[in-house]
């Protein structure tokens, strides 16, 4: 039985300048947060990041981590613009790849599939194809010959998503409502991690969900980190919602240079044993 | 008012998925919908379950009954498939009903970052969409879009085929009336004022000429009496006059 317990430092040690990421989670929900953490801390730049934008996408443009953002939209949920963000893209600090949910979903998907393309209706006659004048459509062969999307496969260095429980072989569950797209992530991947609260006994992985919540199978991971308050500051029920008095604080440290600075200095310098402390002491 | 011309957003719908993304009125709206005269309707309680019974707005202890499964990653099945009414916002709305939730100014280095066009251009080539506007201003309602993130009738009709037949862009309510797109060449044009309401307000507050205010215009209908013990009962701390002042 392969143990592929890790580290949020080793996993960022695969990162080289340049490379595609993809993010797991939706908004300020679920998201691998200790890893961006580890980014944040590490040399890497230049970063393209695929993700259903929260949090993650704002502090790595913030921390000048990112080349490109390839996204449908960015939001911290209860606030619903992400604020770092908005400074990274009216300031020209980012390029931007803008799709519509569905083109992101089904760029992800045909990555996971080893398809050059998926086609689909959405995105045509709107300023998605204006604002990306690589994407191409095609034509149905057969007799209704429709005009759709091709819209290209996003394939990913490496991915990592933040679940509720995982063994140590790599198996993993969320316990809240909605998978959101987390195990399209590690399809998408080369290289795929899952950070999770709590490392349990395979035999345990039944003692808190029905089967149905196994969203993710040894086969598509390549480690498992034991990250417990990971997601913080995004939620991760059952085990915690969002620490919204928190991500108050984070939104407006994207009101001045000065203000960013002193949130970084007072979170993000140490290690994520740091983190966690400060947090709990605020 | 608002609260019933959000409601009547959902008249005819039928056993469909009815999906308020924006704001507490329309939620509250379609709530009032399905328990009066659209009792088809399926709600969702905001994230991923499908709920049966009529529940309060805002943060209470968990009293749903709940009748399905409905993840985000499934939702994308039920909008392809023509089963979803969706009622989103906007920040920009054209006068051939093009709408922006993408940024202000140019596309490349804008003005104003706003959340990214999200679902708007599939849901508009695909489903039922509507619009809610809390604030109806020239801000809100200008000539052209800065970026089209909804696809407005008649950008789908220039397009032709599946996807102006599927496009089916039904109202813009308002603080201050509704609106459909079947004006001239697909235009904006104004159904109804709200009580008290007055043409010159309206026309005030729009970037463009609005179509159907040269005949009467009728009043949008009031709440009755049974409707406005089922608002206050799915809205009992009053959050929807935080979104409207009465």
């Amino acid at each position: 039985m392969r143990d592929k317990r890790t580290t949020e430092t080793e996993v960022v040690a695969e990162l080289r300048d340049g490379m595609t990421i993809g993010i797991g989670g939706w908004g300020s929900r679920r998201k691998p947060m200790s890893v961006v953490r580890a980014i944040l801390r590490s040399p890497v730049r230049d970063l393209t990041v695929v993700s259903w934008g929260g949090p993650d996408v704002g502090l790595l443009c913030a921390a000048g981590k990112v080349r490109k953002v390839v996204y449908a939209f960015v939001t911290l949920d209860s606030v619903p613009l992400e604020p770092h963000f908005r400074l990274a893209r009216q300031q020209g600090r980012v390029e931007a790849m803008e799709l519509d949910e569905g083109m992101f979903y089904w760029g992800l998907y045909a990555a996971a599939l080893r398809l050059p393309f998926l086609p689909i209706r959405s995105g045509l006659a709107s300023d998605v194809m204006r604002v990306n004048p690589g994407l191409r459509t095609v034509r149905s062969p057969y007799e209704d010959g429709e005009e759709l999307v091709a819209v290209p496969a996003l394939p990913l260095d490496l991915a990592v998503v933040h679940m509720n429980r995982a063994d140590r072989r790599g198996n993993a569950q969320f316990l809240g409502p909605d998978p959101y797209f987390d195990d399209l992530f590690l399809k998408a991947a080369r290289r795929r991690f899952v950070s999770c609260e709590r490392i349990v006994k395979t035999e345990e992985l039944l003692n808190e969900g029905c089967v149905h919540t196994l969203l993710i199978n040894r086969m598509l991971v390549d480690g498992v980190i034991e990250a417990p308050r990971g997601a913080h500051f995004t939620s991760c029920v059952p085990d915690y919602p969002r620490d919204e008095a928190f991500q108050a604080r984070y939104a407006a440290s994207a009101s001045s240079p000065e203000a960013w600075d002193e949130f970084r200095r007072a979170y993000l310098e140490g290690s994520e044993a740091d983190y966690q402390r400060a947090v709990s002491a605020a | 008012m608002c609260v019933v011309a959000c409601a009547e957003i959902f008249r005819g719908d039928g056993e469909i998925y009815a999906n308020p993304t924006v704001g507490t009125i329309p939620l509250i709206g379609a709530r009032l919908a399905r328990a009066t005269f659209a009792p088809d309707l399926l709600l969702s309680d905001g994230e991923a379950m499908l709920v049966a019974n009529t529940l309060p707005v805002g943060h209470v202890p968990d009293q749903r009954l709940i009748e399905g499964w409905l993840p985000y990653r499934l939702s994308f099945d039920v909008v392809w498939g023509g089963r979803r009414h969706v009622v989103m916002g906007a920040s920009q709305i054209s006068r051939y009903g093009d709408t922006n939730i993408s940024c202000i100014g140019p596309w490349e280095r804008p003005s104003a970052q706003l959340l990214g066009c999200r679902g708007a251009p599939g849901n508009t080539v695909n489903d039922k969409t509507s619009y809610w506007v809390p604030r109806h201003s020239r801000r809100v309602f200008v000539e052209e879009v800065d970026f089209v993130s909804g696809v407005g009738p008649r950008r789908a009709r220039q397009a032709g085929g599946l996807l102006c037949a599927y496009n089916q862009i039904r109202f813009v309510v308002t603080n201050l009336c509704t609106f459909d797109f079947h004006g001239p060449d697909g235009a904006a044009r104004v159904r109804s004022l709200h009580p008290g309401v007055t043409v010159e307000e309206v026309v005030a507050s729009t970037g463009f000429a609005i179509a159907g205010l040269d005949v009467e215009v009728p009043t949008s209908r009031a709440p009755t009496e049974a409707e406005m013990r089922l608002i206050e009962e799915i809205d009992p701390r009053g959050l929807r006059y935080r979104e409207v002042p009465d």
